[in-house]
């Protein structure tokens, strides 16, 4: 069923990408049932897209000088050639909006459609975390409501004030999110009229929590044996507990740190599964593009300029490479899921050993399945199969400030695989990656200081000059003295105060 | 389903208010960058932006993140050489060998965080708190120094403005338009009539006749009673009140080039000259510059001959300042010309001639300058001159100034001081 070419040079135009996306469209619908968020394409231009960049990719961001920042790094790479704009860049919303940049060829364009409107999209609808965790229906309306709140304080209380409050719920914004716990999606306008009741009933809340005036206890010891700890368990969500237990913020400080903890819950599946998703989106882009040459619908000259960007959007220099910056998600993720294909369909029995479950079932069937149940860490752990960790030369070094030298502990070969998956697997474990800091305890009835835990792992301690000034904004939040403690094996042997203490000083 | 949407037409800039937010909350860090490039740079190419390095520490947006220490493990691609069980020596420089997700993120070893402004930018920063004495009181002074220009013709206006030309011509126009048709109906009447008459009496209709006598008569009654200049058909000039270019400036360059001037003092003359030069460009549309060169006797002359050409010989300063005066009388009247003046010296001149100066400057020149900067490049003693210009430092305290400079560095906190922006 070869077909006429839908165009032959190079240039796009809006009847093309119209074409091209029904097309593709058709193919991914029908033809693999992908399920996606109705599509938004937008062209813009590169100064446009750098702006989109800048605010890191949502299409609606209150005024922050960080922001800036981004952009003028942004740019001023740009200018020099030293990076290529984004690919694209896909918003996880109803509908889905994909930009197109002006200056790509009608190759581009279509492969853009394929990878972001079919690929990031279907991912965004399927998989549980976004499905959970963020609400394409309402989020562009609630960054409208956040940006119109943010300006709307700046007006009252002054440029400078609420960027004290952002900034320093931008140094805690990792640690703003729910890790387990999940929240059910309500309305934009919705939002808007709680934030009103909120904003009446918290202070008094509040203030019911702080009512008892300190009594002054020489004796800590004594204390914490009379009253119950506060909070009876370790928070881990430090903004949340800042948003509602705070002593000295004011209503609007408080809903500002409402919003940036939202913001960071909305992105926190993103980071979670980068490599699924940026894989899925390039096994569907290779895929969907393909069938369009099988159809005849793209000429040869459009494959080989196809085959070209994809290969250099997949590209993994090795590790002693000027070029190397960690793995890349695209190669990984990709490789990861033309495997799976490949498993599915044609097995050997090595995959028959390590994967039994997946090898000769139906691809698409398996495949939608790993989309929609998994994230990065045990999609790794589930399905990194020997030949991608072969393919890629895969191996494990171990850097421990124990032992003078580094060790090679695992390679691609049978005794590694696994040791190898295990090994990527917790990489991609945001929990191990970032310091687990928890809200131990509030002194309630001295001097109201709050006290943090970070449990260690791997024996790693905390990098202690930023880890310093993020307690420096900390403290303007919550307002009293904070004190952090890294504990290895229940046992504090680094710890941090702000102010900083007298003996802290002494030893430093 | 796909929308498919041209946002390109949209604003550009959605960043523009993070970036001035950025530049605003980091003003300090780029003032002191701007005014080192300016520094640095030669004077003639200050019309380009600049790049600012600020330290990452001191815009870095902390997290808490791993340090150096503990167990890192961590995968790697692109294995050649390695078998398990491996042992290889630490790279020198720390962690970085660990590859832990954490090292790669931080993005150390950038020690500045370097970003373009534009050249407005780059100007708006150096020439900040600098303001050219009295401008704006000159500008709003400068409201009663109108002219007026011809805007066109219009319909209403005072009897003095009547163009009468245009109001004839109008009325004529009305006219004819007016009474065409009753004149091309005079006309068909008056040759029947004349027809008519040709005929002998006897033949001639007489009740036609009067018919048409009648009806010519009142034809003749209808022309005449439109009016021969209405209301309407009157135009008026219309003069529009241009305020006088108080937006043009002039500004007077003194050098003194006699033999005791080197290069070098001239090569520090001149960044002073351009700078005030592109100064006084941001604030005024249009600029003339004047170069005056002196050393017994004064001269005008082009730019090249003013900065290169060399002479030997004594220093007579007041010759240049007579110059000076005598070319604002013929050229440049004080209601339409700000006029600055800067003169550069290394401060020698006949003894028995700076009295002359200050008296020639008090008199005849600062009532009318906006503003007159005098710098002495020497690293020796003042002499006369800079005795006698004391005193019309003193007399014109507002818009006089002198500095002496001694090395090239000094340009630019000298030239901040001479018009740094006055209290009230």
């Amino acid at each position: 069923m070869r077909r006429e070419p839908l165009s032959t040079c190079s240039d796009w135009s809006f009847e093309l990408i119209e074409q091209y996306d029904r097309e593709i469209g058709r193919i991914a619908h029908e033809k693999f049932g992908l399920d996606t968020y109705p599509n938004q394409i937008e062209v813009i231009s590169a100064e446009q897209m750098m702006d989109a960049y800048a605010s890191v990719g949502m299409p609606v961001g209150y005024h922050h000088w960080s922001y800036g920042k981004h952009f003028l790094s942004t740019e001023k790479r740009y200018r020099r050639g030293q990076m290529g704009l984004a690919y694209e860049i896909v918003i996880n919303s109803n509908p889905c909006i994909a930009y197109l940049m002006e200056e790509n060829t009608m190759m581009m364009q279509a492969l853009v459609i394929a990878h972001a409107s079919y690929g990031h999209n279907s991912f965004f609808k399927g998989n549980y975390l976004f499905r959970t965790w963020t609400d394409a229906e309402s989020i562009i309306d609630y960054l409208v409501f956040a940006r119109n709140y943010v300006s709307r304080c700046e007006e009252r209380h002054g440029v400078r004030a609420v960027e004290d409050i952002l900034d320093s719920c931008h140094a805690l914004m990792n640690y703003g999110v729910d890790r387990y716990k999940r929240p059910h999606p309500i309305s934009a306008e919705e939002e808007e009229s709680r934030q009103r009741e909120r904003e009446e009933y918290l202070q008094q809340q509040i203030n019911m929590l702080w009512r008892t005036i300190p009594q002054l206890d020489k004796k800590r010891g004594g204390k914490n044996q009379k009253y119950p700890r506060f909070p009876e368990e370790p928070q881990e969500n430090l903004l949340y507990f800042i948003e509602k237990n705070a002593p000295l913020l004011e209503s609007w400080q408080r809903e500002l740190v409402r919003i940036v903890r939202k913001i960071a819950q909305y992105f926190y599946p993103q980071r979670q599964t980068q490599v699924m998703n940026e894989g899925w989106a390039c096994f569907w882009h290779y895929t969907l593009i393909n069938e369009l040459y099988n159809e005849g619908l793209v000429t040869d000259g459009f494959m080989i300029e196809f085959l070209q960007s994809h290969t250099s959007v997949i590209q993994q220099p090795p590790y002693d490479s000027p070029y190397y910056s960690g793995i890349n998600p695209y190669t990984l993720g990709f490789h990861m899921m033309q495997d799976l294909r490949r498993i599915c369909e044609n097995p050997t029995d090595e995959d028959r050993r390590f994967l039994p479950d997946v090898a000769g079932s139906d691809w698409r069937e398996t495949m939608d399945f790993a989309m929609r149940n998994y994230k990065d860490e045990s999609f790794i752990q589930q399905f990194l199969s020997p030949r991608v960790i072969r393919n890629l030369r895969l191996f494990c070094l171990l850097d421990d400030d124990d032992r003078s030298e580094l060790s090679i502990t695992a390679i691609h070969d049978e005794e590694g695989y696994r040791y190898v998956r295990q090994c990527l697997s917790e990489q991609y474990n945001l929990s191990f990656r970032e310091p687990n800091i928890q809200v131990y305890s509030v002194d309630m009835r001295g001097d109201r200081s709050l006290t943090l835990h970070h449990v260690r792992h791997n024996r790693m301690p905390l990098q202690e000059e930023d880890s310093r000034e993020v307690l420096r904004h900390l403290h303007r939040l919550w307002g009293f003295d904070i004190h952090l403690h890294s504990l290895q094996d229940d046992e504090v042997v680094q710890s941090l105060h702000m102010p900083e203490a007298e003996e802290d000083r002494e030893t430093a | 389903m796909s929308y498919i949407i041209d946002r390109r037409p949209n604003a550009k800039n959605k960043s523009a208010v993070n970036r001035q937010r950025f530049l605003e909350r980091y003003r300090g860090h780029i003032k002191k960058a701007v005014s080192e490039a300016v520094g640095k740079r030669s004077i003639t190419d200050l019309e380009r932006g600049e790049s600012i390095g600020i330290p990452t520490r001191d815009i870095s947006e902390p997290s808490f993140h791993h340090g150096k220490g503990g167990r890192h493990e961590g995968v790697l691609p692109g294995n050649k050489e390695f078998s398990t069980g491996d042992s290889l020596p630490r790279p020198q420089g720390g962690a970085g060998g660990g590859g832990g997700g954490s090292a790669s993120d931080s993005g150390e070893g950038q020690d500045e965080f370097v970003f373009q402004i534009t050249q407005d930018e780059f100007l708006e920063f150096m020439f900040e708190d600098l303001e050219l004495p009295y401008l704006v009181k000159r500008r709003l002074a400068g409201l009663d120094s109108f002219k007026y220009v011809r805007g066109g013709i219009v319909n209403q206006g005072i009897p003095a403005r009547i163009n009468i030309i245009r109001s004839l011509r109008a009325a004529h126009a009305r006219r004819i338009s007016l009474t065409g048709a009753n004149r091309r109906k005079l006309r068909e009447l008056e040759a029947e009539l004349e027809e008519i008459m040709k005929l002998e009496p006897f033949q001639r209709d007489a009740h036609r006749v009067g018919e048409l006598e009648a009806e010519i008569e009142r034809l003749r009654g209808r022309i005449l009673r439109v009016p021969f200049i209405d209301e309407f058909d009157l135009k008026y000039n219309f003069n529009v009140r241009r305020p006088n270019p108080t937006s043009s400036a002039v500004m007077f360059c003194l050098m003194d080039v006699s033999g005791s001037m080197t290069q070098h003092t001239k090569e520090i003359a001149k960044r002073f000259f351009l700078l005030l030069y592109l100064f006084l460009k941001r604030n005024y549309d249009r600029i003339e510059v004047v170069f005056i060169r002196h050393h017994t006797s004064a001269r005008e002359v082009e730019e090249e001959e003013f900065f290169y050409s060399r002479e030997t010989g004594g220093t007579i300063v007041s010759s240049a300042l007579k110059l000076m005066k005598d070319i604002i009388r013929e050229r440049y009247p004080v209601a339409e010309w700000n006029i600055y003046g800067a003169q550069a010296s290394d401060g020698d001149n006949w003894n028995d001639d700076s009295p002359l100066c200050s008296k020639l400057l008090m008199d005849d020149i600062m009532p009318y300058l906006q503003y007159y900067a005098y710098v002495e490049i020497t690293p020796r003693d003042h002499q006369a001159l800079w005795q006698e210009y004391q005193k019309v430092q003193e007399a014109y305290d507002e818009t006089f100034a002198m500095r002496q400079l001694v090395d090239i560095a000094d340009i630019y906190p000298v030239f901040r001081d001479l018009f740094a922006r006055r209290a009230a």
